[in-house]
């Protein structure tokens, strides 16, 4: 530490002088090289690299979208059909944003149930899973925004059901609802300030998305078995190990991505979007996008307008309080017979919501939502505190190494390249 | 796999290449073309999309342009000068020798019909719309266009003849599309 400066060990000299001086080449070696990786994982494990490259997707493909969007309730409409026809590769740049909101909710979803299965969001992690609810929410409503832009049929009107949510609060809700709007119904002030608001809060998401990273490399990852590496016989370095697995999960997902793009780019959309926005008359069944469904059938399920927001708003965040809710010390349902088969039917409970809110709101769909929103909150609030104090979990392995490797992992055998051998630099 | 990994070196038709070899050359070589097929349409929606290049021609009728007026048409967002001359403006470009010139080019190079001269209005210096249009404006030493910025004077041919400017200001491609009408572009 001569002078001040970081004590360097990158050997080609520019770079070493960078690094003595601001030593982000240190930090990436430390972070994604030699980072200690417990050697389990499987292919859920990917989905937090495929969320960050879609976040860079939607970035990317959105700053040049907004290079020739106009947020303007007379062009808006326009000035988007003219990225589809006249901007060169207009259509691709779009479709790609549109169906990266539909990926990236895909792969956050995939990555929240990641966590949910295998306690990721238990003690030490309860932090890092709180600011992933907080990325989650920050989503929602970027996503939200953006889908009004386009200023068609459903924009506004998706708006204007959403914006009225607020209505429900007691007292001050009629006034913040013309806060929001700008006005007295969603209009131009409402557009500007959505795009506005659209610009801006994917780069609040990259700088949440920075602290939950931070967070992670202070407890290090989970893994499928739920049980901390105890030494470096159980962990690989992150790179090549995981750069290379994580490789594998971008290709497939790129090419799920690409399919959606060329062969079906509208088939998770709404094609009454297609039809300008118009103040005076509501589409005969508004829905919101797929990855609303589940809440706005939870909404839906209550005959009352402050109690369904309430609900709605409460089945999200209820995942604030999760690894406080769940009482059980450990971590993976693989472990945990009961929980895990309670916890596969809420899955599945999951998707029958999110197929009622695309249903009109009319028997038999609102009784099965409200069923549903029952075994939804029922989970939570009452399985998993109870199963936590009754359930008999099954033995845990001793290690993460003797669960992959077998007995033979005890006689220290001769592991990869010698890399693991490297001590641990955080326990 | 397991024959490459038995014998490293010796695989392949050429000695001393491997299979790795031949994968890292594959895998880089899928990346570079992959890269660029990202890159290719974020620069391309760059260039003028197809409703600006539909609109890169321009009409003009000039029947009602009596000799010594000027008339200014936008032409891809750039005022473009149609001027139509006077004998003596014709003469006076027409009598200027060659080496006197900064970028040499005959008037008859620079016009079809000899009354008729169409420029593009932009200054070759730094972009600024030189005055000379109006018969109020100041039209420089040669009788042409003067550039108010940097002080450019233009002759009765838009040649530049004194000043920063390094060019003659440009022709546009344009046609008569009869008598009494020219289309720009």
């Amino acid at each position: 530490m001569a002078g001040g400066l970081h004590d360097s060990q990158i050997a080609n000299p520019v770079i070493r002088w960078i690094d003595q001086r601001l030593p982000v080449f240190t930090m990436m070696q430390k972070e994604y090289g030699v980072f200690p990786t417990p050697r389990n994982f499987n292919y859920f494990w990917n989905f937090g690299a495929l969320a960050m490259i879609n976040l860079v997707i939607m970035i990317v493909t959105g700053i040049v979208l907004a290079m020739h969007y106009t947020p303007h309730v007379t062009m808006a409409f326009d000035s988007v059909e003219r990225i589809m026809r006249d901007v060169n590769f207009g259509w691709l740049i779009r479709y790609a944003h549109a169906n990266g909101a539909s990926m990236f909710f895909i792969v956050v979803y995939i990555h929240i149930w990641r966590g949910m299965y295998y306690g990721s969001f238990k003690a030490p992690r309860e932090l890092l899973w709180m600011l992933g609810v907080v990325i989650f929410l920050l989503m929602m409503a970027t996503a939200f925004m953006g889908y009004v832009l386009p200023w068609g049929q459903m924009s506004f009107w998706g708006a204007t059901v959403i914006t009225n949510l607020f209505s429900a609060i007691p007292l001050v809700g009629d006034t913040i609802v013309t806060y929001l709007w700008g006005g007295f119904s969603v209009d131009n002030p409402t557009l500007n300030r959505f795009f506005s608001l659209h610009y801006l809060l994917p780069f609040v998401i990259t700088g949440v998305v920075f602290l939950h990273i931070a967070a992670l490399h202070i407890t290090g990852s989970n893994n499928p078995l739920g049980i901390e590496p105890k030494g470096p016989q159980d962990t690989l370095p992150f790179h090549p190990y995981y750069t290379i697995k994580d490789s594998v999960g971008i290709v497939v997902y790129l090419m799920v991505f690409a399919v959606l793009v060329f062969f079906a780019p509208n088939y998770l959309g709404h094609p009454d979007n297609y039809i300008p926005a118009n103040p005076m008359v509501t589409p005969a069944h508004i829905v919101p996008e797929w990855y609303f469904l589940p809440f706005y059938a939870i909404l839906r399920a209550v005959p009352d307008k402050l109690g369904g927001v309430l609900l709605m708003g409460g089945s999200i965040v209820l995942l604030f309080v999760l690894p406080w809710l769940d009482t059980s010390k450990v971590r993976s349902l693989r472990f945990r017979p009961i929980s895990r088969v309670l916890f596969l039917l809420w899955t599945i409970n999951f998707f029958v919501l999110m197929w009622c809110g695309a249903k009109p709101a009319e028997q038999p769909y609102v009784l099965i939502s409200q069923i549903s929103t029952m075994i939804y909150f029922g989970y939570f609030l009452v399985a998993l505190p109870l199963l936590g104090r009754f359930e008999r979990p099954l033995p845990l392995p001793e290690s993460i190494a003797v669960a992959v490797l077998g007995p033979k992992a005890l006689g220290a055998g001769p592991l990869p390249g010698g890399v693991t051998a490297k001590p641990m630099e955080k326990a | 796999m397991a024959d490459a990994l038995a014998t490293p070196g010796t695989h392949g038709d050429h000695p001393g290449s491997t299979k790795r070899d031949f994968l890292k050359l594959t895998a880089v070589a899928f990346a570079a073309v992959g890269t660029g097929a990202i890159v290719w349409p974020f620069v391309s929606q760059l260039a003028p999309a197809r409703d600006v290049l539909a609109l890169a021609s321009t009409d003009v009728d000039i029947g009602p342009i009596t000799v010594g007026q000027a008339v200014t048409v936008m032409w891809r967002g750039k005022p473009v000068f149609l001027r139509h001359r006077t004998e003596e403006e014709i003469a006076a470009a027409r009598a200027v020798p060659m080496d006197e010139l900064k970028d040499p080019a005959t008037d008859e190079s620079r016009v079809q019909r000899a009354p008729w001269l169409v420029v593009v209005g932009v200054c070759t210096h730094l972009g600024c719309i030189p005055l000379g249009q109006k018969p109020t404006d100041p039209k420089g030493d040669y009788g042409g266009w003067f550039c108010p910025c940097h002080g450019s004077h233009y002759d009765t041919s838009a040649r530049i003849r004194k000043g920063p400017a390094p060019l003659n200001l440009p022709v546009p491609g344009y046609a008569f599309t009869s008598d009494t009408a020219i289309r720009i572009g």
